[in-house]
């Protein structure tokens, strides 16, 4: 594997990380955070939403006309979205956290990290590139979604994958933790570490 | 008075960015002044209550189960319908403006346009089609709701630009947790009906 493929793949796992980095997708990222089992499933998804629909961008881009490539590629990705939702919903097992997600796994086709990376990159990239750029930039969604996650159900239920970890050490589960706002000061901690990992991304 | 408490809730106990974290991604980019805020509050509360009685009546007497051919469920088809309808109708919205109020198509500039994939509106068709309720207090109010908070959070930005933050948490990360902040304070509301 060249160099340039690689730097593709790593790229937006850390340092060009769409949520902490590019401020992308953040609408979807906190609502599905509060257990780790509903994270997972929404990251998959997203990886699977954003790996696809970029290949299939990627092999259309000499076809679409500029003008109309806005509705082209809402038309593409809400296609994916309701393939993945039919999918979550057929299984018993993902149907009652399709229920769960309720209406975050229609809101992916509004989720800016699928159209922010066609726009940049599928529509001036080669199929295959594309797709792992697409698949990489969802599992950067995924990886932050999974942290968020962990430490939501970790002090919000004293659980991992539904597991009880801190009950029996008679740990009384945060509720603060569970509501939304958690989410948010979070993930604003991850920012702050990130960054001061990565000096070169303050604001000035 | 059931339309006003649900006007009420939708706009302090429901509100669309501190309870449901929709439109969150506009929400953060725009809001570093008051004035450009305020404008892409005012296309969103615009848009919202044009786009959900749309998407109402075509979920009750298109996709609805047996609604348009009896025993046929269109119901899968309703993201991308719903998509199809907000982009077609800011479009529209985006002409409108231009043709009879430049100063306010040019005020808006780029935000018009993309309303279109802000998650604000495309959540409200689909929290409509779960509940199964019309209701344009509802759409008003979550538009309402999103003006508020945007605005509020300029305001707070615009003042924060003074004060002396760690390098680090400059920027990004402090907007995040001023927006926890804000969230829990809305909280507050939480239980109040009329």
């Amino acid at each position: 594997m060249d160099a340039k493929l690689k730097e593709t793949i790593l790229n937006p796992i850390f340092k060009g990380n769409p949520i902490t980095v590019l401020v992308l997708g953040i609408c979807s990222s906190l609502a599905v955070t509060v257990t780790l089992k509903g994270a997972l499933v929404m990251a998959l998804s997203v990886i699977v939403v954003c790996g696809i629909s970029s290949l299939i961008l990627s092999l259309l881009r000499n076809t679409i006309p500029g003008r109309v490539r806005i509705i082209v590629q809402l038309v593409v990705v809400a296609m994916m979205v309701i393939l993945v939702d039919q999918v979550l919903k057929s299984f018993e097992a993902t149907y009652a956290i399709d229920k769960q997600l309720s209406v975050y796994i229609g809101l992916i086709i509004t989720n800016c990290i699928v159209m922010g990376r066609i726009e940049a990159f599928a529509l001036g990239n080669k199929p295959w590139p594309s797709f792992l750029d697409g698949v990489a930039n969802g599992a950067g969604y995924g990886l932050i979604l999974l942290i968020v996650a962990f430490f939501r159900e970790l002090l919000g239920s004293g659980t991992l994958f539904g597991i009880d970890i801190l009950n029996r050490f008679g740990y009384v589960p945060n509720n603060l933790v569970i509501l939304p706002p958690f989410a948010l000061i979070l993930l604003g901690c991850i920012v702050w570490v990130q960054r001061s990992i990565q000096k070169d991304l303050q604001e000035k | 008075m059931e339309y006003l408490s649900l006007f009420t809730k939708s706009i302090f106990v429901d509100n669309m960015i501190f309870a449901y974290f929709l439109g969150m991604c506009s929400f953060l980019a725009v809001s570093k002044n008051v004035k450009t805020a305020a404008g892409l509050g005012v296309a969103v509360i615009f848009v919202l209550l044009v786009t959900l009685p749309v998407n109402y009546l075509l979920n009750t007497y298109v996709l609805a189960p047996d609604a348009l051919i009896k025993g046929v469920d269109l119901s899968f088809l309703s993201f991308i319908v719903f998509i199809a309808v907000i982009a077609a109708i800011v479009q529209i919205v985006e002409m409108v403006v231009e043709k009879f109020s430049p100063e306010l198509y040019s005020s808006l500039g780029i935000f018009l346009p993309l309303i279109a994939v802000n998650c604000a509106i495309l959540g409200g068709s689909l929290f409509m089609q779960q509940k199964d309720f019309l209701n344009i207090g509802y759409s008003l109010g979550s538009g309402l709701g999103w003006f508020l908070a945007i605005v509020s959070l300029a305001a707070i930005r615009e003042k924060m630009s003074y004060s002396n933050v760690p390098p680090a948490l400059k920027g990004l990360g402090i907007t995040f947790i001023t927006v926890g902040l804000m969230g829990i304070a809305f909280m507050t509301f939480m239980g109040i009906s009329l």
